[in-house]
């Protein structure tokens, strides 16, 4: 499609223009990836925002096609697709921060190098403006009002925490040697297992979270 | 009974599962809070006793602590899953919720709804550098361009695409961009027919 295969100004790291046709690809895997994960993986509103911009040109191009090509209304419904699959990734993303909010907040702080940060700028603005919403209105609500030894809030000790020990399909982008299973059972009984390119896996979530960030395996 | 009034706190969540609201309960919260204060007082009473050398209250004094950190808990799961019901009504129905949802809330809950707004339509304002996306709309993947809608109310001339309108009367059926119609949908003011 003459319109995706504009090349645009890429965000990879490597300075390397990247197709749209490649990040709508990207994000794709991305969008898989945040609906099967336990918690919240990286963000990635990279390629969201290109992706956007791109369905914003798209549309302004359409405008100057004529009403009646047949053509118009296949773009039409590739913008409709694209624009459920950012908006629904965002949803899953904006459901996980709100579930899990003082757990990521927590986890952010920990985090220095802006390349894995899982949070983008705006969704730390939302996570911080919805966990003091609730602790406010827990606030007003109960906590003033009862003796003065219960009255702070913990919210590591109440906070919903996802569930890192979940199994998780996957597949392998980039053959991984040896990556180490531990024996979560506490007797010593630990593994190693290689990952070749294109195979597929049943595995325990925690192990594997760190080939995410380097996209060397996707979810499935 | 010890703490037992707190639980019913949590069955009224329990039986209003299915997506309901139930009345914001103000009196059971009040008479737990004042159970608290009471269970507090006893105890203050009693840890000064051991503080002087009586160590016969310490195991009362335990179990009244337990209690009041119950009651605690249990309170704030009541608030908590509220708000957590309170924010898929704002993806059901939009930023103005029906009267009859407002008039099972309590006023801190209505400012906190307002608050949730806020932070919400502020995120998607951001979205696209500043371009703004709507994420409460298309919330089904899109099957088709079109849909066939029924009107289930009178609403009057809908303006679709550069200018063209049409009459939107109650029991006609139209086919239009399903992009156009989404949010009329969500309002009830047409029906999608499959």
């Amino acid at each position: 499609m003459a319109d995706t295969e504009d090349i645009i100004e890429g965000s990879d790291d490597e300075g390397e223009p990247m197709k749209a046709s490649e990040v709508l690809q990207k994000l794709e895997e991305a969008w898989i990836t945040e609906r099967m994960s336990p918690t919240l993986e990286k963000h990635h509103s990279e390629y969201v925002d290109c992706m956007l911009d791109q369905i914003n040109q798209m549309s302004e191009n359409l405008k100057r096609c004529k009403k009646h090509d047949f053509r118009v209304a296949i773009h039409k419904m590739e913008i409709d697709r694209i624009r459920y699959m950012i908006s629904s990734y965002l949803r899953l993303r904006l459901e996980k921060i709100e579930k899990f909010t003082h757990y990521l907040l927590e986890k952010e702080r920990t985090i220095s190098d802006e390349n894995l940060a899982i949070l983008s700028e705006n969704e730390l603005e939302y996570a911080k403006g919805y966990a003091s919403s609730i602790e406010s209105h827990f606030q007003t609500m109960v906590l003033q009002h009862v003796p003065e030894n219960l009255r702070n809030f913990d919210p590591g000790k109440m906070g919903v925490k996802p569930n890192l020990d979940s199994f998780v399909f996957l597949k392998v982008k980039e053959s991984t040697p040896a990556v180490l299973i531990e024996d979560d059972s506490g007797e010593g009984r630990d593994e190693e297992v290689d990952l070749d390119e294109g195979s597929q896996h049943l595995i325990r979530y925690r192990p594997i979270s760190h080939l995410l960030n380097s996209e060397a395996v996707t979810l499935i | 009974m010890l703490a037992d009034k707190v639980l019913e706190l949590i069955r009224e969540l329990e039986r209003s599962k299915d997506g309901q609201m139930s009345t914001f309960n103000e009196d059971a919260i009040r008479l737990v809070l004042e159970e608290m204060n009471t269970l507090f007082e006893q105890n203050q009473q009693d840890v000064n006793a051991t503080v002087a050398g009586d160590v016969r209250f310490f195991s009362g004094v335990h179990l009244r602590h337990a209690a009041l950190e119950r009651n605690k808990r249990c309170l704030l799961a009541y608030l908590y899953n509220r708000l957590e019901r309170i924010r898929e009504m704002r993806w059901e129905f939009g930023s103005i919720l029906p009267g009859y949802i407002r008039a099972t809330m309590c006023e801190p809950e209505i400012q906190w709804f307002n608050k949730y707004n806020k932070t919400l339509a502020t995120y998607m304002r951001s979205l696209g550098e500043g371009n703004g996306l709507d994420l409460t709309q298309d919330i089904k993947p899109p099957k088709n361009l079109y849909i066939e809608v029924r009107c289930l109310q009178d609403y009057g001339e809908f303006e679709i695409e550069e200018g063209d309108t049409v009459v939107l009367q109650k029991n006609t059926t139209h086919y239009l961009l399903m992009a156009h119609c989404q949010h009329l949908i969500r309002q009830g003011i047409l029906e999608h027919v499959e």
